[in-house]
């Protein structure tokens, strides 16, 4: 683990995208950052702007107006930029598989690092999946 | 001899790695405190240098498409600039009160005007739509804070004999007791502590840079190095800030014993107090702030004014 990997990890700026869910993920997202489990003591806090992210956190299953949106944030972000699904919409598109409106799945719109389960996930497994992510980009080191 | 000297004063010691250090440190007591008052545990000392050099070494600069690049990544560098003028100008004051020459303090005031003004410049710059909002905001926001705070400015002006010098008015301190200590200069600093609050652009004056309703006003398409150096220029701002009220009101810096005690006292006073104000305070609409600046506040810079030409 270089020093580049320790700084990136040490201060994550997430972008919170919803694309079209039903806002139980969001409410779960914002309550990561409360009193009882305060990510900001790791260094992560919520952005904005998708210009000052490292983290494109996107829930909700991507429908057709959302996927053009998402791709034009993903090229948008600077890099180095990971992207984490959220949710079971996020990760698989959940209960909306069938449904005419929701064509593919959010990892094959763009490259995702990280999945997190649930409908919607506890904060405990959100700040799991970021560790997760954390350990993975301090895995990369040398390419 | 004397440029190298003078490089050495802008760039190191009062200058530019002083100040950055310090307000990248002041910017986590921020962070710190603002985390315990809303019963949070708050990020680490060293977060701030972090960000810094994440944002400053290993994230892509984007230039939006149609941007004037050299305004664009231009402009953080003026505001930086001026800042750590600021804050050599203020520190050096400090250390050698005869050193200054005369009209340093309004030097001073026109330096405070650059960074929200490059800011103003690098937003509209950026063609996006919500940075033109922040921009106009923060126009809007300087237009209403600048007459209460040159008026508040007037009272150690006129208290220390009228030489605008900022050695003056911390010798004047020095032999004849702080300013804070005379009600015209409490009322005074009273009016100034809130149009610093607009300045360093803390809670119930962020217009400009609302978080939840224009994303991050005049910062939204700045990245990479050029918003590191913006945040370290807000940073150099906060710590500066709160000093000059420490020169103009509390006597300035000391630095016997008990003297070093006493100013970090009366600097953690000040800031605490700036920050507790930004914690319990919703936003104000942009019409109310300029309402409450140019009737509330500046009619107590006027109060505090003719006290001190009657000599309270």
């Amino acid at each position: 683990m270089g020093f580049k990997e320790k700084i990136l990890t040490k201060s994550i700026y997430v972008f919170h995208l919803s694309s079209g869910s039903c806002n139980n993920c969001d409410i779960e997202i914002l309550d990561c950052l409360t009193p009882r489990f305060d990510l900001e003591r790791f260094g992560i806090v919520l952005v904005g702007s998708i210009k000052h992210a490292d983290v494109l956190l996107c829930t909700g299953s991507a429908n057709r107006l959302t996927i053009p949106r998402i791709k034009k944030l993903y090229e948008q972000m600077p890099k180095p930029a990971f992207v984490i699904a959220y949710g079971a919409c996020g990760s698989s598109r959940g209960l909306f598989k069938d449904s005419y409106n929701t064509g593919e799945p959010l990892d094959e719109i763009i490259p995702v690092d990280a999945y997190i389960p649930g409908c919607p996930p506890k904060p405990e497994a959100t700040i799991g999946a970021l560790v997760k992510l954390i350990g993975k980009i301090r895995a990369k080191k040398g390419k | 001899m004397k440029i190298a000297e003078q490089l050495f004063l802008f760039l190191v010691f009062p200058g530019l790695l002083f100040s950055a250090t310090m307000g990248l440190f002041v910017g986590w007591i921020d962070r710190k405190l603002t985390a315990r008052l809303q019963w949070r545990a708050g990020p680490p000392w060293y977060q701030n240098f972090v960000d810094f050099i994440k944002l400053a070494l290993y994230k892509e600069t984007l230039v939006p498409h149609g941007a004037p690049k050299i305004i664009f990544l231009g402009m953080p560098i003026v505001g930086l600039a001026a800042a750590t003028l600021v804050s050599t100008l203020v520190l050096v004051s400090n250390v050698k009160p005869h050193s200054g020459f005369i009209g340093d303090l309004i030097v001073v005031v026109y330096l405070l005007l650059i960074p929200p003004l490059s800011l103003i410049i690098g937003a509209f710059s950026s063609g996006n739509s919500f940075a033109s909002l922040g921009a106009s905001r923060e126009m809007k926001l300087m237009l209403s804070y600048e007459l209460p705070f040159i008026l508040a400015l007037a009272v150690p002006i006129m208290k220390s004999g009228s030489a605008i010098r900022l050695g003056e008015i911390i010798l004047y301190q020095q032999s004849n007791g702080t300013l804070i200590a005379s009600f015209s200069g409490a009322i005074s600093f009273f009016a100034m502590l809130l149009c610093v609050q607009a300045k360093l652009g803390f809670i119930p004056f962020d217009i400009p840079e609302a978080e939840t309703e224009i994303i991050a006003g005049p910062y939204i398409e700045y990245s990479g190095k050029a918003l590191a150096i913006l945040k370290l220029t807000k940073s150099i701002l906060m710590f500066v800030v709160p000093i000059l009220l420490v020169t103009l009101y509390f006597g300035g810096l000391a630095f016997s014993a008990a003297g070093i005690v006493k100013t970090i006292l009366s600097y953690l006073f000040i800031l605490i107090l700036m920050i507790v104000i930004k914690n319990t305070n919703p936003r104000v609409r942009i019409d109310q702030a300029l309402r409450f600046f140019w009737t509330v506040i500046t009619l107590l810079a006027v109060i505090s004014v003719i006290f001190a030409y009657l000599g309270y």
